[in-house]
């Protein structure tokens, strides 16, 4: 089926992504999944990780996001999540630091207890994507 | 009588501060355009997502999460209030605190346990006048750029409260933002979230109603709920902290303008009082000259 889907990536602070695109892959809670053109409507959470998507030309893009659901529909996907980014923008030295204050918080969580070992996991988790995206 | 050199000292003054009151109704102004763009930013987040709460919501029943059920006993209110953290913006915080008062004087009529949390420094202020708790405090938020972290930051811990049963009820003062003229403190519910109605009030202007009907929801949709639904108290909260900050900017540029009409209509005045004193003096120094003249040609 030709014809291409729109794809809206929004955070609440701003609009990241709007675009259309052949294909798109997400990372769902229940695993990666792939929406082409006439995808059965859908809805699911997302995990932190990476959404992939090839535009009208061919070209492939990478956004990061977090905290976020997906909704697949015919035509369009839209994407809400709490935070989103254009690989382009990642800050590398700002995700690097980011990492290492994660990294101190999860050893000090095993250590002692009162400290949130979930956020602190969840903090490491998205620095490590977003230096992976940044190929770093 | 105030002498000329008096008066023209006063008039310089007024002017000063008339320069203040216009810079900062100019920087009110500049913040306002800011803080309506973030608030036309979060609106397709928040349309599509109280679209799809709604309908999930709709889909999954009533008592799906604990979020959504009301306590048969309310004892303990938690009650969030949205102040700027800066003066000079006419009776915008007086009207806010004054709303938080009453809201909270009334839950202590019942019999309730009120304990609260400051956004903004007036607000905080407030509260620690009155001897109030406060279980936290966030300042340099309301009417700075913020982002969706501190209403996440500031959600959780209310969200963590309410399941841990520490309170009861969660409520949100906040100035609604009406229009550049109008901006009116509200409470609003938290927690538990009320049924879903505001969501599907706005749901029926778009133009696809029951439209999640043939979704397939993974995981399934009561889950999916219970994932969202968290979420939609810090948007909540985002909205109403964008809110307060516009309200607090608009208000600030409506009083600083008022401010400068003052102190031009003051200036008019003075100025009128100062050539009167002029013109008198002149007079009387010149009835001198003629009165002096008269009694050297006697």
């Amino acid at each position: 089926m030709a014809g291409s889907i729109r794809l809206e990536v929004v955070t609440p602070e701003r609009s990241v992504v709007s675009a259309d695109a052949q294909m798109v892959v997400a990372p769902g809670i229940q695993g990666e999944f792939g929406v082409l053109v006439g995808h059965t409507p859908f809805l699911t959470t997302l995990k932190t990780g990476i959404v992939r998507y090839t535009d009208s030309g061919g070209q492939e893009h990478f956004v990061f996001v977090s905290g976020g659901f997906a909704e697949a529909l015919p035509d369009k996907v839209t994407i809400l999540a709490e935070s989103a980014e254009i690989s382009d923008e990642i800050d590398l030295t700002r995700a690097k630091a980011a990492l290492e204050r994660a990294r101190k918080r999860l050893e000090e969580a095993n250590r002692q207890e009162g400290i949130d070992r979930h956020r602190a996991k969840a903090a490491l988790e998205r620095a490590m994507f977003r230096i992976s995206l940044k190929g770093g | 009588m105030a002498t000329l050199k008096d008066i023209e000292l006063k008039i310089q003054a007024v002017k000063k501060t008339r320069q203040i009151t216009k810079a900062m109704n100019m920087v009110a102004a500049s913040r306002l355009r800011g803080a309506q763009t973030d608030m036309e930013a979060f609106r397709p987040y928040a349309s599509k997502f109280a679209e799809v709460l709604g309908s999930l919501a709709e889909k999954a029943g009533d008592e799906s999460s604990p979020l959504l059920v009301p306590r048969e006993e309310v004892e303990r209110v938690h009650v969030v209030v949205c102040t700027s953290d800066r003066g000079l913006c006419g009776g915008f915080n007086t009207n806010l605190i004054e709303k938080a008062h009453a809201f909270c004087d009334e839950q202590s009529r019942k019999g309730r346990e009120v304990s609260l949390t400051a956004f903004g420094k007036k607000g905080r202020d407030w509260m620690r006048r009155d001897k109030r708790t406060i279980e936290d405090e966030y300042l340099g938020v309301v009417g700075a750029r913020f982002g969706f972290n501190e209403a996440l930051t500031a959600g959780r811990k209310l969200v963590d409260g309410f399941l841990d049963g520490i309170y009861d009820e969660v409520h949100i003062v906040y100035a609604a933002f009406l229009s550049m003229a109008r901006q009116t403190p509200v409470v609003k519910q938290l927690l538990p979230i009320p049924p879903l109605e505001k969501a599907e009030e706005e749901e029926i202007t778009d133009e696809n109603q029951p439209y999640l009907a043939e979704h397939i929801c993974e995981p399934s949709a009561p889950e999916l709920l219970g994932e969202l639904l968290p979420r939609n108290v810090y948007v909540q909260i985002y909205n109403a902290l964008l809110e307060t900050s516009t309200s607090e900017h608009a208000a600030r540029m409506l009083a600083m303008d008022n401010a400068t009409k003052a102190c031009n209509d003051f200036i008019e005045e003075l100025t009128l009082i100062y050539n009167k004193a002029r013109q008198a003096a002149i007079t009387a120094e010149l009835m001198d000259i003629v009165g002096g003249a008269e009694a050297l040609k006697g």
